[in-house]
């Protein structure tokens, strides 16, 4: 049995209330935002919140906005991003988000108000099971049954939050709690028994992962989010650059290897490029760190990279062998074991002859678009985004083609600059992660490349961002359609394209009915100054509604649960 | 190759872990053959046992989710222990005059007692392990059994060795 949890150091009591001291403890986890939105059972919450001004409330105008707006601020920032919602519809409504940071194990602590203790269970005005809907899509949720217990549980999430492989807690707080009388003890330290997560990978697991790479022949690093949550980025490169290993990256690793890097083959997996999916099917060693072989990335798993030998590096030990059987299984922190990794590494021997095949695959394969009608093509809009801001910008993505052709064409060279729904791919995610990412990262460029379907699941929130002064670029990739649907019906389900046609508001007529900047773009020689123009304002969020050819397909594109050898490169 | 596998498993006592576990093997889609749970020796701790089918990749995964829910302590699977395995059922058979002598000496070759006595039925307790409990409802059957409630199978290691 491990020992019981050990409260070691306490800070000496004072009485408050039990929201003054949810506050003061957010105050002491270092909150610098909260994304929130108030109603009956947080009334005491937000009471106290205004007598702290050094937490800055961020008043959204629905409380999925919050919850994205969270998971933007910590992923652009790599601390915890807080959101607040009332009981009931309140909370219900940062499901989404919830579900989202969840997928993608993003550090979030949502607060949620609950009913009175005395009438939980009792269908009580806006009682909802928030623990019990959360349940499936938290790290681990709390619901407060003493006020004394709220700055020990507040510090609980926070850690579990963002320790081992992060995730999103919810702790859910009974009105009358909140307004009873306490004793404020914080924690300095805490222990939850049941909780370990293992960070030092085994050593000697690590001597046969160097040996397998010294006696590969057509190694290749797969890279996922777990090396950006790590901040392995700088150990992926040495690694790479030491033994000359080809490095592909799934959706969530965008930005943690630079994508102008000689030995980097971009995004792989379903719209992945043609190259990275003929690599790592060709491979004989396959070093995966911080990826999970999601099915977007495999296909059909029997027929994925058959002939590879896995390492497989990741935190979390129920990943490894979820899907692929790992031969060299190594459970631990990225960061660490790569360091330990390093120490042991040789370069495999005769690697030559796989960058040269590499290189003809680039060759004959590479990613492409023609831009030559009088309609701009979404592919070229998002390359002359690249050219402005590629490798300066913080870009956030909403869900569709236009977040596949972000991943193409969008250069990243930095860990936490590309922003995106990846696990979940929750549509109305793009525009308020933007939001987040801004508090996070003042002082960079804030891109948002969205659909015109998809920002209408959250475009209400255009007030919030006028009224904090955001710049943000929002660029609509406006294709009048669902596309990634409308793909799918043109290629899967002989071109009946059932509801998938958007009869869309004028776009910047509405930002400017909130108070934002809107420029309408519809040929291509138009789109450069809408940039310029864009990167002119300072003060207030601009909307750029680029029209694009709206039958326009992503590709290369592996369709879903089948393998490279079914990849389509293109149409014609 | 699926099999029945025996998984004990210590959690915080606490309200909703047992949700949590249940909720893990709905979502995830596994099969729980029966399942039982008590406190232990620590107040603050109890004993989930709980048989599953499974191969043995799907246990392995079912072991690793387990140990990612915060409240659960430790899993053992004790498939290849040396176990003590019981059952207990409750069985409300049918009895006449005629039929009474004949239970009575079911219930003796078994080790069942009679808990409960009415004109027109026995209750009978037996604990034992699950075999045992499927003969001897099949015996009872045949008198025709009134209602009958059944635990979910309850497990130790044997010997000084815990879990
Ligand atoms: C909340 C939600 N609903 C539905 C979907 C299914 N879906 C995936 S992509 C897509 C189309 C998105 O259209 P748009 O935002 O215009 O982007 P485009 O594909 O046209 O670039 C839909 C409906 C989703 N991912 N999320
Ligand atoms: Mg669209």
């Amino acid at each position: 049995m491990p020992e019981v949890s050990v409260m070691a150091k306490s800070t000496p009591t004072t009485k408050m209330k039990g929201a003054q001291a949810l506050i003061e403890a957010l105050r002491r986890e270092g909150v610098e935002v909260v994304f929130g939105h108030p109603g009956g059972a947080s009334l005491p919450l937000y009471d106290a919140l205004y007598d702290v001004p050094e937490i800055l409330h961020v008043l959204v105008r629905h409380e999925q906005v919050a919850a994205h707006a969270a998971k933007g601020y910590a992923v652009a920032s790599g601390k915890v991003g807080v959101c607040m919602a009332t009981s009931g519809p309140g909370a219900t409504n940062l499901v989404t988000g919830i579900a989202d940071a969840y997928m993608d194990s993003t550090a979030v602590v949502a607060i949620t108000g609950q009913v009175p203790t005395a009438v939980i269970g009792r269908d009580a005005f806006q009682e909802a099971d928030v623990t019990g809907i959360t349940l499936p899509i938290t790290k681990h949720n709390f619901l407060i049954r003493r006020a004394e217990e709220i700055p020990e549980v507040i510090r609980k999430a926070f850690y579990l939050a963002r320790t081992g492989r992060p995730g999103p807690v919810l702790v859910d707080v009974p009105r009358d709690l909140q307004q009873v009388e306490m004793e404020f003890t914080f924690p300095e330290e805490i222990s939850i028994r049941g909780y370990r997560p293992v960070t030092e990978g085994n050593v000697n697991q690590i001597a046969n992962a160097a040996r397998a790479i010294a006696s590969s022949r057509k190694p290749i690093l797969y890279i996922g989010g777990g090396v950006i949550i790590s901040n392995a980025s700088p150990e992926v490169r040495e690694l790479a650059e030491r033994t000359r290993i080809p490095v592909t990256y799934t959706l969530m690793a965008k930005g943690a290897f630079p994508d102008d890097h000689p030995l980097c083959l971009g995004m792989l997996g379903m719209h992945g490029t043609a190259y990275a999916n003929y690599a790592i099917n060709t491979s004989d060693l396959i070093i995966a760190v911080g990826a999970r072989f999601d099915d977007r990335v495999t296909g059909r798993l029997k027929d994925f990279a058959p002939e590879a030998t896995i390492i497989h590096i990741d935190i979390d030990p129920a990943e490894i062998g979820k899907n692929k059987p790992a031969h060299i299984p190594i459970v631990g922190d990225a960061k660490r074991v790569l360091q330990v990794l390093l120490e042991m590494v040789q370069p495999p021997q005769d690697i030559e002859p796989w960058h040269k095949q590499i290189e003809e695959w680039r060759r004959k394969y590479p990613l492409r678009y023609r831009q030559s009608s009088d309609i701009p093509k979404p592919q070229f809009v998002i390359d002359l985004l690249s050219r402005a801001w590629g490798g300066r910008a913080v870009v956030t993505t909403d869900v569709g083609q236009h977040q596949m052709w972000a991943a193409q064409f969008f250069l990243c060279r930095e860990p936490r600059t590309f922003i995106t729904s990846g696990g979940l791919g929750a549509m109305g995610f793009g525009f308020p992660a933007a939001m987040g990412a801004w508090f996070a990262r003042p002082n960079k460029p804030v891109v948002a490349i969205l659909g015109d379907g998809g920002f209408q699941m959250t475009i209400q929130d255009l007030a919030t961002a006028v009224e904090w002064k955001m710049p943000l670029k929002l660029f609509i990739i406006n294709n009048g359609s669902l596309g990634m649907v409308r793909q799918w019906q043109e290629l899967f389900y002989h071109r009946r394209y059932s509801h998938v046609w958007l009869k869309n508001p004028d776009f910047a007529r509405v930002a400017a009915s909130f108070g934002a900047e809107g420029i309408s773009v519809r040929h291509p020689e138009e789109v450069e100054p809408a940039i310029f123009r864009a990167m002119e304002i300072e003060d207030r969020p601009v909307v750029v509604d680029c029209h694009v050819d709206p039958e326009e397909n992503c590709f290369p594109m592996i369709p879903s649960g089948q393998s490279v050898k079914e990849m389509i490169l293109d149409l014609d | 190759m699926v099999t029945r596998r025996t998984l004990s498993i210590l959690v915080e006592n606490q309200p909703g872990v047992l949700a949590k576990v249940a909720g893990l093997f709905r979502r995830r889609g596994y099969n729980i053959h029966s399942l039982a749970v008590g406190i232990t020796e620590n107040p603050e701790v109890s004993r989930i046992v709980t048989v599953v089918e499974a191969g043995p990749e799907e246990t392995e995964q079912i072991i690793k989710q387990l140990n990612k829910l915060v409240e659960v302590l430790r899993v053992n699977d004790v498939t290849n222990h040396h176990t003590v395995d019981r059952e207990l059922a409750l069985v409300k058979v049918n009895a006449t005059p005629g039929t009474r002598a004949e239970i009575m000496e079911v219930a003796s070759i078994f080790r069942a007692n009679v808990v409960d006595v009415s004109e027109k039925t026995m209750t009978l307790e037996v604990t034992g392990k699950g075999e045992k409990i499927d003969a001897i409802i099949q015996l009872l059957r045949k008198h025709g059994i009134r209602e009958m409630v059944r635990t979910g199978q309850v497990t130790l290691v044997r010997g000084v060795q815990t879990t």
